[in-house]
């Protein structure tokens, strides 16, 4: 299996930093690191940097990554490198050149994340669901209130320290 | 004078026409749409967090009730984005019997759509000759798994058991009569002024705005944009069958209908090419950590006991890291987002749910026009609210 992921590495490595290379060419102090996995190309940006590179990777004419397919968030709190916790994922696709790239951005409980609805207008309600399951705030977010769960709700139910099985507590009783 | 034009209207969750528990609190004035808010999350069940805590293996029943109208799709994103980090690929005979299946599924989520919207929109029949052609497409999914719709048949390695005897004779008929059955379905339709009424123009949107706003799959498709995610990133070997990806022109109601329908024919070449291209050979991978051995070796075997054991009380560790796997469902782009930790259970899963992201779009189609345009717009986009509210 080594052997293979080597091969794969050795094979796509080239053609899918293209876009870690452009990146890093116009904004050297965003990047802070890029990694390759699967064929897959994940580079973790600095927040502060999101919205620009996301509208350069939109519309830089070699790129063009057109179409946000998904925004996400992970707790990373039980893995290994916990540091900053929380973790706003982003899919892009290009429908010009097929590729895809993950760029992400590491923040602390409480930090928000610049909102990239407008770039894309689908980040709204996916921003929506990180906001609501991670509790990550949006920084210039039009409408940034919960989506799943009810408006009331205490508690951000993806985040690891979230119980799995709980009864919410509705009400106390009083004592007899 | 403060007195107010518009009046608020709160369309389901509890309404027929809203597919399941969608809630739209909409501004009228008069019989005009000012403004349409979706409110969701009334069937959100947890299914990502509960993913979470299962081994790789045991999530995949859960999935089933993401987009219950296509639970193979669902299987297949998730098995395939495990696969994929664990550095495999599935034999060949899995592979064609994956595709075929997972084309029979669209077939059925079509076929489910295109009944209850023509409901919605007052034609009645037409329901009633989709569900007789999707009742068919359930008893190939209980020949193969024993269930008629959670069938949780793929597995990561493969499938849970190879094809019963007399299934590809139970397809063979089925698809031989299916064009026929389409052509029952566009005679109802296609040309009938009614539907022309109720559909052309109405909910339109521009590619630019479809593909800011993330739609995908037939929604995305009607209004130009040849995005497939079949072609544009293939697999199972979808690169090696020969299909068209149909598109529509102004991404109307009635060009989202004729995009689905041509994707009914489509899948119906899709599926007779795999049905054709079924030869016998294994259904797993060769690699005892994956895979369960026969169970006939585990009174012979040492080994076979040994590695079944661990299989059904530990499964199987994946290498940390973290992989995205897109498919095309019969929504549009299915994307699941694994996270793992090599341990034996998913760090974290995410669903890149089609229906979610094409809802989003809902607003901007039925803003200043009829409440019942809202109807017919939402019929068109194919939502599904499990996979919604996940």
């Amino acid at each position: 299996m080594s052997e293979r992921e080597g091969q794969e590495a050795g094979r796509e490595a080239p053609v899918e930093s293209l876009t870690a290379q452009h990146l890093r060419g116009r904004f050297p102090e965003a990047i802070l690191e890029v990694k390759h996995w699967r064929n897959e190309t994940t580079i973790v940006l600095r927040a502060a940097a999101l919205v620009a590179a996301c509208r350069f990777l939109r519309d830089d004419p070699e790129l063009q990554f057109d179409f946000l397919s998904s925004v996400t968030g992970v707790d990373r709190q039980q893995l290994p490198e916990n540091s900053p916790r929380l973790e706003v994922v982003y899919h892009l696709y290009s429908l010009h050149t097929k590729r895809r790239v993950r760029l992400k951005v590491r923040v602390d409980d409480g930090e928000a994340v610049p909102s990239l609805t407008e770039v894309w207008p689908t980040a709204n309600w996916h921003e929506r669901e990180v906001f609501d399951m991670f509790g990550v705030p949006f920084t210039g977010h039009p409408d940034l209130r919960r989506i799943l769960m009810p408006e009331d709700w205490e508690g951000h139910p993806l985040r690891k320290d979230y119980p799995v099985e709980a009864t919410p507590k509705w009400w106390e009783e009083e004592p007899a | 004078m403060t007195e107010s034009k518009t009046m608020t209207l709160n369309m389901g969750p509890q309404h027929p026409s809203t597919h399941g528990v969608l809630r739209l609190v909409l501004e009228l004035d008069g019989e005009v749409v000012v403004r349409c808010t979706p409110h969701i999350g009334y069937l959100h069940t947890g299914i990502e967090k509960g993913l979470e805590s299962k081994r790789f293996q045991q999530g995949i029943p859960l999935t089933d009730r993401l987009d219950y109208l296509a639970p193979l799709s669902n299987n297949l994103a998730l098995v395939l984005a495990v696969e994929k980090a664990l550095g495999i690929e599935v034999p060949e005979r899995a592979q064609t019997i994956r595709v075929l299946l997972t084309e029979l599924t669209r077939i059925k989520g079509h076929l489910v759509w295109l009944g209850t919207h023509a409901l919605d929109i007052g034609a009645m029949s037409v329901f009633l000759y989709c569900f007789r052609e999707r009742e068919q497409i359930l008893d190939m999914y209980e020949a193969v798994s024993g269930q008629r719709m959670m069938s949780s048949y793929f597995r990561v390695g493969g499938l849970l058991a190879d094809l019963p005897p007399g299934f590809e004779q139970q397809v063979e008929e089925f698809l031989a009569a299916f064009p026929s059955r389409v052509e029952e379905y566009e005679a109802l339709l296609t040309k009938n002024p009614l539907w022309r009424q109720r559909t052309v123009g109405i909910g339109a949107i521009k590619a630019a705005d479809a593909i800011a706003l993330g739609l995908s799959g037939p929604s995305l498709r009607a209004c130009g944009v040849a995005y497939d995610v079949r072609k544009a990133q293939p697999y199972c070997g979808y690169e090696r069958y020969d299909f068209d990806v149909p598109i529509g022109r102004v991404g109307d109601v009635y060009d989202r209908y004729t995009v689905r329908v041509a994707e009914l024919k489509q899948s119906h070449r899709l599926a007779t090419q795999a049905l054709h291209r079924l030869e016998p050979g294994p259904i797993n991978v060769a690699d005892p950590k994956l895979v369960p051995p026969p169970k006939r070796l585990l009174k012979s075997s040492m080994e076979a006991l040994i590695h079944h054991f661990k299989l059904y009380s530990e499964g199987f560790q994946v290498p940390a890291g973290e992989v995205y796997q897109a498919i095309e469902s019969p929504k549009g782009e299915l994307g699941v987002y694994l996270v793992t930790d090599g341990s034996n259970r998913p760090y974290r899963v995410h669903y890149r749910a089609p229906s979610f992201v094409n809802l989003q779009a809902l607003p901007r189609m039925v803003e200043g026009r009829l409440v019942a345009d809202v109807v017919a717009v939402i019929g068109s986009l194919d939502i599904v609210l499990g996979e919604i509210d996940r």
